[in-house]
């Protein structure tokens, strides 16, 4: 892609945190008062869920350089630590039961991560598959990790936060939104830091960083830690917030692929591209698949409807590599850049 | 800018969805949301089930103009039997009003649903399948595993099993190994089967076969290890042929098999061939065209071109079967809700009472074209199951043949433990018992 100039006058540009503190008011002061049940249930908590995941292995894959296929995994872990910890430790608050489901996830995260010191690429993909396979297999065999459930399926427990109970579509909308958007911004503090920057410098010449002095080992485990940290607590928003049941099934190699398509649509080393990708991977098939049902249901039976989307839905995203490769922040910025522009001519 | 206009078209179009997303309905109409699928591994399951349900609506619609003169209506929504979708489709069908009763023919939507439905009060039919103790109606006012729940089954089996040993004493010392899919319901049962092996001096291995379970080496392998004298599948999908070929390439005699209710169908037998010949399998409906109701089913429907099924050698089949049985027990517990509150549409908490009083004979079964296909239901407010029969069937290498009388599952011996865990749910979630006078209560609007 060609280089775009940003030679936009100061003047015009807003001060950064403008943007995210309109959108935060917008999804906090709005959303609720419009938003029907479907909106929230079916779309916005999975769309949360899968955008703090996605911004979790962006710091990995986007900003480190670490190619991960086991991304389901962490969530799984994330979301079954936070299940045990809530059932097992008398009076631990949830937000307790969160974080340290982080913990649990970060450290499974480092397990899997220390191949990453001798492996790259494609191969360090393969080993992290390990990861995806292994803690669905050790959920499935071990079943204390569901409170010895007859079918493996657990309930997850009421959110509530010191007597107040998000039960409602709204209120689990906006206890993920609130969880989302703390991580959100501390992945954001994260990467504008010296520490973000040594994990760039990784990604783009090893060596180069090794002899500038960044200790490529720790910096490459704590990738690993705090990635799998976020991806963790992305597992509980998906399992206790939207679908409020869960199963390691739920977690398989097709979850791993969909958030590592989301930031590679969404946009690499980018942590708005995760929220971008996300609404692509949420939004765009259902809507799809609407519109079939509404145009075509009473031709073709769903099975035929179904396939079709896939169709269409792989064939857009073909096409939509080809035409813009850095992912869907850069088509958004360009488009931005070209309203500033038609602005200021004016 | 091609993809801005892709976008604009994209966003357009979800503009055109909003507005069309929240259809009225008309003042007698009852909907059914269908969460079908007809796509991925399970497809063959679902075509036929949902096929069978559909055709029974739309006979009672063209021949009767409805259930008292209230048409009825459905759309479906493609779930791929994966949770998420199906609770994409839930909230996607939920804002249609008139909802009578939820479908979805998978345990791991069902699981996600319960919470949903029961804040809604609309029912959740879980038909042969679903979480056993949901049974309890005390605790689970909504849900129904009708016909059948999962250890009703097993019990069947079991006790199919000592009779072919020539009693249940004889089962002390025997072996049995249980094959079961790697999903919410493959593992439903795992509790109760140590429980019966325990009880009646047999051993048992339970062993895992991942979904979808296209690939049996190992497991069959280890199986031939262990020389059991019966192997119990319990298969879905797929799962099902793959094992019944496994098991002639390891040397196990394939009729010392014995079929869940999931693992019953032509779909699992055709094939694997010659390997299924000899085959039993439980069930809880006859297969096969020759029963009253499906002659009407291929005489009214399929004649005038509006039958389900693409392919009408399936008509009959055990899938298609369950699905119209399932289709008879929705439509007579709407008639019953009906005969209470009126010739309208009924809410979902109206449809609940129905099923809690619906109650099929031997005599209304005929009367309803069913003799035969199936044998009887008794719900109440806390028996959701309603005491089904199973019956045994064998594959000939061409058509099912019964085996068996109708046998009853030995209910006296599983109610108690399913009540043990129904009572520990309501207290782990905090649910009141409800009683028989909560149970009358019924929200009319």
């Amino acid at each position: 892609m060609a280089a775009i100039t940003n030679d936009v006058p100061s003047s015009l540009v807003l001060p950064k945190w403008i943007a995210p503190v309109l959108l935060l008011a917008f999804a906090y002061g709005v959303v609720p008062l419009i938003g029907s049940s479907y909106l929230f249930e079916a779309i916005l908590l999975p769309f949360l869920a899968l955008g703090l995941a996605g911004v979790g292995l962006n710091i990995l894959t986007g900003y480190a350089g670490q190619v991960s296929l086991g991304s389901a995994a962490f969530m799984a872990a994330g979301a079954f630590a936070a299940y045990n910890f809530n059932l097992r430790v008398e009076g631990l608050p949830l937000v307790g039961s969160i974080v340290l489901a982080g913990f649990v996830a970060a450290a499974i995260g480092i397990v899997f991560g220390l191949p990453s010191l001798r492996l790259r690429g494609f191969y360090l993909a393969v080993s992290t598959l390990a990861a995806q396979f292994f803690v669905q297999w050790a959920l499935t065999k071990f079943s204390w990790f569901s409170n010895n459930s007859a079918s493996g399926v657990i309930d997850a427990p009421r959110l509530s936060i010191s007597g107040f109970a998000f039960d409602s579509a709204v209120g689990r909308y906006l206890f993920a939104l609130t969880v989302v958007s703390i991580f959100t911004f501390l992945a954001y503090r994260l990467v504008s830091s010296q520490t973000g920057r040594n994990f760039i410098a990784i990604r783009d010449n090893e060596t180069a960083a090794r002899i500038i002095g960044i200790p490529v080992l720790r910096t490459k485990l704590l990738a690993f830690a705090i990635s799998s940290f976020i991806i963790g607590v992305a597992g509980v928003i998906w399992a206790f917030a939207y679908l409020r049941t869960v199963e390691p099934d739920g977690f398989d190699l097709d979850r791993s692929f969909q958030i590592l398509f989301i930031i590679i649509i969404g946009g690499l080393a980018s942590i708005r591209g995760a929220f971008f990708g996300a609404a692509l991977i949420v939004v765009f098939p259902l809507a799809l698949s609407r519109l079939g049902g509404f145009l075509l249901g009473d031709v073709f039976d769903s099975g035929v409807l179904d396939m079709s989307q896939r169709i269409v839905l792989g064939a857009l995203i073909i096409l939509f590599l080809i035409l813009e490769p850095d992912g869907l922040v850069a088509l958004w910025d360009r488009v931005r850049r070209r309203l500033l522009f038609s602005w200021q001519s004016t | 800018m091609t993809f801005l206009s892709t976008i604009k078209a994209a966003a357009l179009s979800a503009a055109m969805i909003v507005s069309v997303a929240l259809p009225s309905a008309h003042a007698d109409e009852q909907y059914f949301p269908l969460q079908s699928y007809r796509v991925g591994p399970y497809a063959a399951g679902g075509t036929g089930f949902f096929g069978g349900f559909i055709d029974y609506l739309n006979l009672i619609n063209i021949r009767d103009g409805g259930v008292n003169g209230v048409k009825l209506t459905w759309d479906e929504c493609e779930t791929q039997y994966e949770v998420e979708r199906g609770v994409e489709c839930y909230e996607r069908q939920k804002s249609h009003a008139g909802a009578a009763a939820w479908n979805p023919l998978s345990v791991g939507i069902a699981y996600a649903m319960i919470d949903r439905i029961t804040a809604d009060k609309v029912p959740l039919i879980t038909v042969n399948h679903g979480r056993t103790d949901s049974t309890d109606g005390r605790v689970f006012p909504y849900v129904f595993p009708l016909l059948l729940n999962p250890y009703s089954e097993t019990s069947g089996i079991v006790n199919y099993i000592a009779s072919k040993e020539g009693g249940i004493d004889k089962l002390k010392g025997k072996k049995i190994v249980v094959l079961y899919h790697g999903s919410p319901y493959g593992k439903e049962t795992i509790p109760i089967y140590e429980l019966l092996a325990q009880k009646y001096g047999f051993t048992v291995q339970q062993i895992e076969v991942p979904h979808p379970g296209n690939e049996q080496q190992s497991q069959w392998l280890t199986i031939r290890r262990a020389k059991p004298d019966f192997v119990v599948l319990r298969g879905w999908g797929v799962m099902n042929p793959v094992a019944l070929k496994t098991a002639v390439k390891v040397g196990y005699p394939v009729d010392h098999i014995v079929g869940n209710v999931w693992s019953n169908s032509e779909e699992d037998v055709i094939p694997a061939g010659d390997a299924a010949k000899g085959y039993t399998a439980i069930t809880t409906q006859a297969s096969g065209n020759s029963y009253p109701v499906v002659k009407e089913i291929v005489k009214t429907v399929y004649d005038a071109g509006k039958g389900n099924l693409e392919d009408k050698s399936r008509i009959g089949s055990v899938y298609h079967n369950l699905g119209i049985v399932n289709g008879i027990l929705n439509v007579e517990a709407i008639r019953v809700a009906q005969e209470k509150f009126g010739h309208r549409t009924l809410t979902g908490d109206e449809v609940r009472w129905g099923f809690e009083h619906l109650k099929l004979d031997p005599a209304k079964v005929e009367e309803l074209g069913a003799k035969d296909l199936f044998h009887s239901i008794n719900v109440s407010w806390d028996n959701h199951e309603g005491e089904g029969y199973v019956t045994f069937q064998q594959w000939d290498g061409k058509k099912w043949n019964v085996v068996s009388d109708w046998i009853a599952p030995d209910w006296a011996l599983l109610r108690p433990i399913i009540e043990k865990s129904a009572e520990a749910y309501a207290k782990e979630k905090g649910i009141k018992l409800r009683t028989a006078d909560d149970a009358n209560a019924v929200t009319t609007n």
